[in-house]
């Protein structure tokens, strides 16, 4: 990747996956066990693990084991998804899975920090209308969804629904800069000006 | 909008620039890494052909996967070893200073980072964790990162962030024996919900927080983000200040602490501060808390009956549902009696001194069930060391209990110990979640280090209150 603005992320097209539930927490999206790694490689197949496997290792009902839903990049959820543990291992083993936008009722701050930080937008509806879509694609898996960020829409079958993307995402994911080193490095001086304002902050200027 | 609070003020003095997205670039004073979720960042950076900015604001420790038991190196998990051989890579080459096991300052970063002076009022803390909140309770602005963010601020020593709402929860009245700040905070979880401090920072104070010594405080910020809220603080005051004089970095240099005294005063919230929003949480009604439950908001005094999903909020009946399966229990019983496997005594939440020794005042004489594993786990190695010069060690070995060296052990189950199949556990954590203690059939009960060791006697979940040497906090 290179120091400069990141690909602006405008639309998302797929086919969608459904994962029921509320306080979905990023332990149950990555069991920790699996964070015993200094790369994100490879995180992709552990995705909800110890939902997907027994103990011996038997598959078991998840949406991500079903085959229905192998090619799908749209999950669907429900309330305070990504609770929990600020491990990015969580959006980073959804994208590494296929996962390149997520709809639910709501997200924890961090995890949907996560997500942008990697592109991915996490965007919102109420619970009803994140009901009928999980039903919808349980009934169709192979409905065509598109997340227009830029105009908070998604179209499911050619319906549209109408969504909510918190402002500074939208923006970040549309104009492109959801890379925040590379914004935040135009503003260096300015840095050293509040360091050196801060009665706290001991650094050789 | 709030205004004149501490978070309003602290924010303003760290903001650099408005980005072009709407959110602001804020200054970090001091960013904290561990070996988990940082050698990514490190990665990321490299492969921009970018340096660490300020390497002396950032400190490392190791925490998460460290034995607690045999620390030589290598560690017998290989993959635990890559990971501190990172961390050290990592540190050394970019000169951040690192606590490792050899160093004696080594432990969960959320306990050296106070118990060296670190941590500061007025100040600005991230770190790869979300826990990083518990730092809040000195006053600073603490909160947790994702992995790219750690890259920004290795990069350029600041967050982009939004801000975020404040909500003031005040907890009045005075807390009765046998009731800590961990059953202060799990009753406001229980109360505003796992989610309910989604888009808030929260600011704690009233009569009893105040009268909380520092460990408490911790214990409260510290689960700020189980109830969703990603930072929570508690203001300045001469608690702060008493026990920041102790810590290495004001014992030394005693004229420091009178130099940044004012700033400390003057980030306090202004009497007359305007909230977003405002909680009270009656403290003399409280009891010892614990959960019932697989969320830390699934919770219930020790004496009162676990709740029938029925009666519960629409959106909370499938998980409460879902929880008293995995969990075994029945609506309408109390968690009194419920058998447990495994006590343990540790995390960022409830393994400093005043944690251990309120623990052992109910050991002391007293030995553990014999079905019962025990283990005691000192949050860094100077709560090890410290507690050890006053002889709890001994207290616990006699007891039955392990003693064992610092880090983040059974709390979440990223070194060798672990919940084994169905297990049930006591534990002083702070999460409860499904698999967290390691096994994804293991049973997590979350209270107080009092209840833990009460129970680890008892050989299940009991009232401590009905064991005599209670301590008051
Ligand atoms: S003790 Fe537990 S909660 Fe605290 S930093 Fe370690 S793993 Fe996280």
């Amino acid at each position: 990747m290179s120091d400069g603005p990141a690909e602006p992320v405008r639309e998302v097209r797929g086919t969608g996956i459904p994962v029921r539930g509320n306080d979905i927490d990023t332990d149950q999206i990555i069991p920790a066990r699996f964070m015993k790694v200094v790369t994100f490689d490879g995180l992709g197949e552990f995705a909800f693990f110890d939902q997907r496997f027994d103990e011996h290792d038997e598959q078991q009902d998840h949406p991500f084991n079903d085959e229905r839903f192998q090619g799908a990049n749209v999950l669907v959820v429900n309330a305070n998804f990504g609770c929990g543990s600020s491990r990015e291992h969580a959006p980073q083993a959804l994208q590494r899975w296929g996962i390149d936008a997520i709809i639910g009722e709501s997200f924890a701050s961090i995890f949907a920090g996560n997500c942008l930080a990697l592109g991915i937008p996490t965007v919102t509806t109420d619970e009803e209308t994140v009901t009928e879509l999980q039903d919808r694609i349980e009934a169709r898996p192979d409905a065509e969804i598109a997340v227009d960020v830029e105009n908070e829409i998604i179209t499911v079958d050619g319906e549209t629904i109408t969504v909510t993307v918190d402002d500074a995402q939208r923006r970040a994911l549309v104009e492109g800069v959801w890379d925040t080193t590379a914004l935040m490095r135009a503003n260096t001086d300015a840095v050293r000006d509040v360091a050196a304002n801060l009665p706290y902050v001991e650094v050789d200027p | 909008m709030s205004s004149g609070t501490l978070y309003d003020k602290v924010w303003e003095r760290h903001a650099v620039a408005e980005l072009p997205t709407g959110q602001t670039q804020l200054f970090v004073g001091l960013h904290l890494i561990h070996e988990v979720t940082s050698p990514q960042a490190f990665g990321m950076l490299g492969e921009r052909d970018l340096e660490v900015a300020y390497p002396e604001l950032t400190h490392a420790t190791v925490d998460h996967i460290v034995p607690t038991e045999d620390q030589s190196r290598p560690f017998v998990d290989e993959a635990a070893e890559e990971m501190m051989a990172a961390l050290e890579r990592n540190a050394e080459r970019a000169g951040i200073q690192l606590a490792d096991p050899t160093s004696g300052r080594q432990g969960i970063v959320h306990v050296i980072g106070p118990e060296e002076g670190l941590t500061q009022p007025g100040m600005t803390i991230v770190c790869g964790d979300s826990h990083t909140s518990t730092h809040g309770a000195f006053g600073a602005l603490a909160f947790g990162i994702g992995t790219s963010q750690i890259r920004d601020v290795l990069a350029t020593q600041c967050v982009a962030m939004e801000k975020q709402d404040v909500r003031r929860i005040t907890v009045t009245g005075e807390l009765e024996a046998g009731v800590e700040a961990k059953d202060v905070i799990l009753q406001i979880i229980r109360t505003l919900g796992t989610d309910g401090g989604v888009g808030y920072v929260y600011e704690y104070g009233g009569p009893v927080v105040d009268a909380l010594d520092m460990p408490g405080r911790m214990s409260i910020c510290n689960m700020t983000i189980e109830g969703g809220a990603r930072a929570g603080y508690v203001n300045p005051d001469e608690t702060t200040v008493d026990f920041l004089a102790e810590t290495d970095r004001f014992r030394e240099d005693p004229d420091r602490l009178e130099t940044l005294r004012p700033y400390w005063e003057s980030v306090r919230s202004d009497p007359n501060a305007s909230y977003d929003d405002v909680v009270e949480i009656d403290g003399d009604a409280l009891e010892p808390m614990v959960t019932w439950g697989t969320t830390p908001g699934q919770g219930v005094g020790i004496t009162e009956p676990i709740p029938d999903p029925d009666d519960l909020p629409a959106d909370k009946r499938e998980s409460a549902r879902d929880a008293q399966v995995h969990m075994r229990v029945e609506p309408g019983e109390t968690m009194e009696g419920y058998e447990i496997d495994v006590a343990f005594l540790g995390s960022c939440t409830n393994a400093r001194l005043p944690d251990l020794r309120r623990a052992a005042a109910i050991l002391e004489g007293r030995t553990v069930h014999p079905e019962v594993r025990a283990l005691a786990v000192p949050g860094s190695q100077r709560v090890k060391a410290a507690a050890e010069a006053e002889g709890l060690d001994e207290i616990f070995t006699a007891a039955g209990f392990e003693w064992r060296g610092a880090g983040c052990s059974m709390c979440l189950g990223m070194n060798p110990d672990q919940l084994e199949g169905d297990e049930a556990c006591a534990s002083s954590s702070n999460r409860n979640f499904v698999g967290r203690q390691g096994s994804k059939d293991g049973r997590t009960v979350l209270m107080n280090p009092q209840m833990v060791a009460a129970a680890a006697v008892r050989g299940h979940v009991t009232d401590v209150r009905t064991l005599s040497e209670v301590t008051t906090v």
